[in-house]
C-alpha cells in the first residue's frame, strides 16, 4: 500500500512500487486528464506537478513520489480559473486538445518560477512538450498572457 | 476524377463484408434527411422504449430533424455526425444550425452522432470525417435543417398569433412578433406536427450572426481542465485493459507463442489471441503491458520478410517504365517536347510518413445485453460498426458506436484496424476491455503515407516561354485497399489531386499516374496526394523558371491570367511576403496550389550557415471561399504549416526486413515549439462556398521551404526531408 497526495487529497494504492505514476493516476485513481503519448518521457502529455516541479509522470516510478504533493491537470484549479487555463481559453488554444493537459501543466510550472517569462524562457520550459496539431504559435502568445493576468493580479 | 463523382462511385461500390454504404441506404438517407421532422418524441437520456420513471422527467425532447434536438424546456441538442480531432467541427457545424434558429452557439450542447444513413457526407458518399469535407458537406445541409425547423417554430407561433409567419423573427430561442413572445420549448411539439414547410431558404448573408463572425470553439473548455473525452479516456464498470502484441515484420502472423510467463504475472486475466497478434487481459493497462512484454511468440514470416526501403524505391523506379493511366492530356507533349529550344527534366521522390496521432490507437469495448458497444476515436462510425460487427458475430443493429473526440486524426482513424482486436478480446473475456497500443506499436503498425516517384518533363520555346508540360506519378493507391469497388476502373482521385488540376498555361500538359503497390498498406494521410504532388509541380515549376532566368514568382504569374483564384493567392502571397526584398541573409520560396476547393500560397523565408538551414518566416494566403469560423481556420492554417515543417525536415519511415525502423518520438521527430517560425496567415476575403481548411496548407509547406533552399543554394532537393541532405536544423 502506497500513500500518494493528489491533488490535495490523500489516496492509498495498491500497486507496484515501480508501477509508473502515469498509470496509477490514469487506471488506478480514475484521473484521466493526464494523457499517454510515448513512455519514454519524449512528449510532455503526462506532465503533472510533484512538489511543484513539472515531471513526466510515464517514466516516474509511483514509489518515488510516496509523500510528496502531486498535482495533475484536474487539480490545476476547481473550475479553470488558473491564469494559463484563462489564457488558453481566451486564445482558443487546443485544437485536437490530446497534449493540452501537458503544456498547460509545463506553463503553469514555468510561470510559477518566472512569472514574466521571455521567448527564451518558454522555448527552454515547453521544448519538452510536442503538439501533433502545432498549436506552438498560440501556446506562446497564451503562456506570455497568463503572464499578464498573473501579473495584473499580483 | 472529381469528389463529385467519387460520390456515386462510392455509394455504388460492392457491398464488403466492412461496410455496407450502399446506394440504397445513401438515397434512404436522403429521403430521411429531406423528409423532414421526424416525428419521434424521446425522452431525457432514452434512446429505447419510455419507462414511467422516465416520463416522469421535466422535458420531452423533439427530434427536430436527424441533427437537432429541441427539448420542451427550450434546451438545444446538435448531433455532430463528423468526429473532433482538432479542426473545429465541434464548433463549426453547430454554428451552422444555431445561425438558422438565432441562438449563440455557445448555448448550444453537442453530442456526437451515432452511425447512421443520415449521416453519410455526401461529398463522399459514407460517414466520412476527412477529405477536408466536413463544412463542404454540411454547408447547405445544416443550413437547411436548421431553416427547416425555424419555420415550423414560426409556423405555429403565428398560426398561434393570428399574424403571418413572414413578420415573425427568430433570436435567442424564441419567435418574435412585435412585442409577443413564444419560447422554442413551447413551439417544438406542435412544430413537430405539421408537415414539411414549403420554400424553406437559409439566412441572407446580410443577417448572419454568427457566420463568418469570430466565434469561440465549444470544446475548448473541455480541454484546458482534463475532462475532455478522449478515446484513452472511456471507462466502464469493471473493465479490464489489454495490450497487443503485433508482429514487427508488416503483415506476419501469429505461428504459435508461449504465455505461460506473462500468465503469472501481477493482474494478468487473460491471454487471448486475436486476428492481429496476441492480446494480454489485466487488471490495468501497465500490468497488461508488462506481461505481453514477456509473451514468447514466434511469428510466421510473410511476403514482407525482405522488403526494405531500397526494393521499395526500385519498384517505383521499374513501375515508371511501364504505361500509366492518362490523366490529364492537352494537346501534344512529345511533339512539344520535341520541339522544345529548352527542356527542362526532374524526378522528385517522396517518403514514406507515419501519422503519429498524440493519441496512440485504442478502442473499448463492451458486450451488454446482447448488443456490442464500441468507444472509440474514429472517422469513419460506419466502417468501425460494420468491422466490429464482423468481429462480433452480431448484425450491425446490434452494434453501437460511440465516437470520442480524438486525439489528432490527420487520417490514420480512417482505418479501423484497431478495432476487431478489441471486440475479439472483450468477447473472449466477457468484460468491458479498454484495448490501447504503445507508441511502438502506433509507429510500427500505421498505414503509411504511400511513397512516390515523380517524373517531370517541361519544354520553353526560344523566348522562354513555356509550351510543354509533362507528369507521370508512380504511387501506390490508397484508395485500391480501403475502399477498392471504388477504383475499379478508375484512377484514383485521391492519387493524382494536386497533379490533375495543374493550372499553369501551356499548349501541351499531360499528366499521368502508374499504380504501383509496395506489399504494405498505405494510408491518407493530411493533404494526402497533395503533399506529393504539389511538391513535384510547385519545385518543378521553380526549376523551369529558375532554367531560363526568370523570377519564380513572376514566372508563376504570368502563366495564370486565366486562372484569377490562383494568380489572387499568389500575388497576394507575394506582396505580404514583400517578395523580392528579404531582409539582408535570408532567401525566399514560392509555392502555390488548389486542393479541396481552396486556394492558396506560401513564402517560406530562411537563411543558411554553412549547412544549417534556419526557416524564420512562413507567410500563406488563402482563400477557402466563404469562412464558417474565422479564428478556427486560422488556427487550422497555423497548425498545417507547422505539421507540413515537421514533414519537410525530419521525418521519413524507413523498412528494414519487413519491420519499420522509426518506434518513437526520438527517431520520428516532431517540431517544437523552440523550433517554430514566425507564422503569418491572410484570408481574401470571399462569397464563394466554403472550401476545406483541415488539410490543404499542409501540402505548400516542403516546396516553398525547398525553393528556399534553392534560393539560397542553388541545390535542388528532390526528395525530403531536408535533412536526409546533409542539412542540418
Amino acid at each position: 500500500m502506497l500513500k500518494l497526495t493528489v491533488n490535495g487529497k490523500a489516496h492509498d494504492v495498491e500497486v507496484a512500487d515501480d508501477t509508473p505514476l502515469l498509470w496509477v493516476l490514469r487506471d488506478t485513481l480514475g484521473m484521466t486528464g493526464t494523457k499517454f503519448g510515448c513512455g519514454m518521457a519524449l512528449c510532455g502529455a503526462c506532465t503533472v506537478h510533484i512538489d511543484g516541479v513539472a515531471m513526466r509522470t510515464c517514466i516516474t516510478p509511483v514509489s518515488s513520489v510516496v509523500g510528496k504533493s502531486i498535482t495533475t491537470i484536474e487539480g490545476l484549479s476547481a473550475d479553470r480559473s488558473h491564469p494559463v487555463q484563462r489564457a488558453w481559453m481566451e486564445l482558443d488554444v487546443p485544437q485536437c486538445g490530446y497534449c493540452q493537459s501537458g503544456q498547460i501543466m509545463s506553463a503553469a510550472a514555468l510561470l510559477a518560477t518566472t512569472p514574466s517569462p521571455t521567448d527564451a524562457d518558454i522555448d527552454t520550459a515547453m521544448s519538452g512538450n510536442l503538439c501533433r496539431c502545432g498549436t506552438y504559435v498560440r501556446i506562446r502568445k497564451a503562456i506570455h498572457r497568463a503572464a499578464e493576468l498573473t501579473g495584473k493580479e499580483g | 476524377m472529381s469528389l463529385d463523382e467519387m460520390k456515386s462511385s462510392l455509394s455504388d461500390r460492392a457491398v464488403e463484408p466492412r461496410v455496407e454504404f450502399s446506394r440504397r441506404s445513401f438515397l434512404k438517407s436522403a429521403a430521411a434527411a429531406s423528409g423532414g421532422l421526424v416525428i419521434a418524441i424521446c425522452l431525457p437520456g432514452c434512446s429505447g422504449p419510455e419507462n414511467a420513471a422516465q416520463r416522469a422527467g421535466p422535458a420531452k425532447i423533439v427530434e427536430a430533424n436527424a441533427w437537432l434536438r429541441i427539448g420542451t424546456d427550450g434546451a438545444i441538442t446538435v448531433l455532430c455526425d463528423r468526429s473532433e480531432m482538432g479542426q473545429g467541427v465541434y464548433t463549426a457545424l453547430p454554428t451552422l444550425i444555431a445561425e438558422e434558429l438565432g441562438v449563440s452557439p455557445e448555448t448550444i450542447r453537442v453530442e456526437f452522432a451515432p452511425p447512421g444513413a443520415a449521416y453519410v457526407n455526401n461529398l463522399l458518399g459514407a460517414q466520412v470525417t476527412g477529405g477536408s469535407t466536413s463544412v463542404r458537406d454540411a454547408w447547405d445541409k445544416l443550413r437547411m435543417a436548421g431553416a427547416e425547423a425555424r419555420e415550423r417554430m414560426v409556423a405555429v407561433a403565428a398560426e398561434k398569433w393570428s399574424v403571418p409567419a413572414s413578420r415573425c423573427s427568430v433570436e435567442d430561442g424564441y419567435v418574435i412578433f412585435t412585442n409577443r413572445r413564444a419560447a422554442f420549448g413551447e413551439l417544438v411539439e406542435a412544430a413537430a406536427a405539421l408537415p414539411k414547410p414549403a420554400n424553406v431558404q437559409p439566412k441572407d448573408r446580410d443577417s448572419w450572426r454568427f457566420i463568418g463572425k469570430p466565434q469561440k470553439r465549444l470544446d475548448t473548455a473541455s480541454k484546458v481542465d482534463g475532462s475532455a473525452q478522449f478515446g484513452i479516456d472511456v471507462r466502464l464498470p469493471d473493465m479490464l485493459y489489454a495490450a497487443l502484441a503485433q508482429s514487427p515484420e508488416l503483415g506476419a502472423t501469429v505461428d504459435s507463442f508461449d504465455g505461460e510467463k506473462a500468465k503469472t504475472m501481477p493482474g494478468v486475466r487473460q491471454i487471448v489471441q486475436t486476428s492481429k497478434g496476441v492480446a494480454v487481459v489485466a487488471d490495468s493497462w501497465w500490468q497488461a503491458k508488462q506481461a505481453r512484454d514477456a509473451l514468447v511468440i514466434k511469428w510466421k514470416s510473410g511476403s514482407n520478410a525482405r522488403l526494405n526501403n531500397a526494393a521499395i524505391y526500385a519498384g517505383l523506379k521499374s513501375a515508371a517504365r511501364g504505361a500509366g493511366k492518362e490523366v490529364r492530356k492537352e494537346g501534344d507533349v512529345d511533339a512539344g517536347l520535341r520541339a522544345a529550344a529548352k527542356r527542362v527534366d526532374a524526378v522528385y521522390e517522396l517518403p514514406m510518413l507515419a501519422h503519429a496521432t498524440l493519441e496512440p490507437q485504442n478502442c473499448t469495448v463492451e458486450f451488454k445485453d446482447g448488443n456490442c458497444h464500441v468507444y472509440a476515436p474514429t472517422q469513419v462510425q460506419q466502417m468501425a460498426q460494420a468491422v466490429a460487427a464482423q468481429a462480433s458475430g452480431l448484425p450491425i443493429e446490434k452494434v453501437f458506436v460511440h465516437t470520442t473526440f480524438l486525439g489528432g486524426g490527420f487520417g490514420r482513424r480512417l482505418d479501423v484496424d484497431f478495432i476487431p482486436p478489441a471486440v475479439e478480446v472483450a468477447k473472449a473475456v466477457g468484460k468491458p476491455v479498454k484495448l490501447l497500443w504503445t507508441r511502438e506499436d502506433d509507429f510500427s503498425h500505421d498505414v503509411y503515407r504511400p511513397p512516390a516517384r515523380n517524373t517531370c518533363a517541361a519544354a520553353l520555346d526560344a523566348q522562354g516561354n513555356l509550351t510543354t508540360f509533362k507528369l507521370q506519378l508512380v504511387a501506390p493507391s490508397i484508395t485500391a485497399r480501403w475502399a477498392p469497388a471504388v477504383v475499379k476502373d478508375i484512377v484514383d482521385p485521391f492519387a493524382v489531386e494536386g497533379a490533375h488540376n495543374y493550372p499553369y498555361a501551356a499548349a501541351n500538359v499531360r499528366v499521368d499516374y502508374v499504380q504501383h503497390e509496395i506489399g504494405i498498406d498505405v494510408g491518407y494521410w493530411r493533404s494526402v496526394s497533395h503533399a506529393l504532388n504539389c511538391f513535384t509541380v510547385e519545385s518543378f515549376m521553380d526549376e523551369v523558371a529558375h532554367s531560363v532566368g526568370k523570377d519564380p514568382y513572376q514566372f508563376r504569374h504570368d502563366l495564370l491570367s486565366k486562372q484569377p483564384r490562383w494568380q489572387a493567392v499568389l500575388d497576394a502571397a507575394a506582396k505580404k511576403a514583400q517578395w523580392g526584398r528579404p531582409p539582408e541573409g535570408r532567401y525566399q520560396g514560392i509555392a502555390l496550389m488548389s486542393g479541396y476547393d481552396t486556394y492558396l500560397a506560401q513564402v517560406a523565408e530562411i537563411s543558411m550557415d554553412g549547412d544549417k538551414l534556419r526557416v524564420h518566416r512562413i507567410v500563406c494566403v488563402i482563400d477557402c471561399g466563404q469562412i464558417v469560423n474565422p479564428d478556427i481556420v486560422h488556427a487550422q492554417a497555423e497548425g498545417s504549416i507547422i505539421f507540413g515543417l515537421t514533414a519537410a525536415l525530419y521525418d521519413d519511415i524507413n523498412i528494414t526486413a519487413g519491420k519499420v525502423k522509426e518506434q518513437n518520438f526520438h527517431e520520428y521527430r516532431l517540431m517544437r515549439i523552440n523550433e517554430t517560425p514566425a507564422v503569418e496567415v491572410y484570408f481574401l476575403e470571399s462569397e464563394e462556398k466554403p472550401g476545406g481548411m483541415g488539410e490543404p496548407v499542409v501540402a505548400l509547406v516542403a516546396p516553398a521551404v525547398c525553393n528556399a533552399i534553392y534560393a539560397a543554394t542553388r541545390k535542388r532537393l528532390r526528395t525530403l526531408p531536408v535533412t536526409k541532405h546533409g542539412i542540418a536544423v
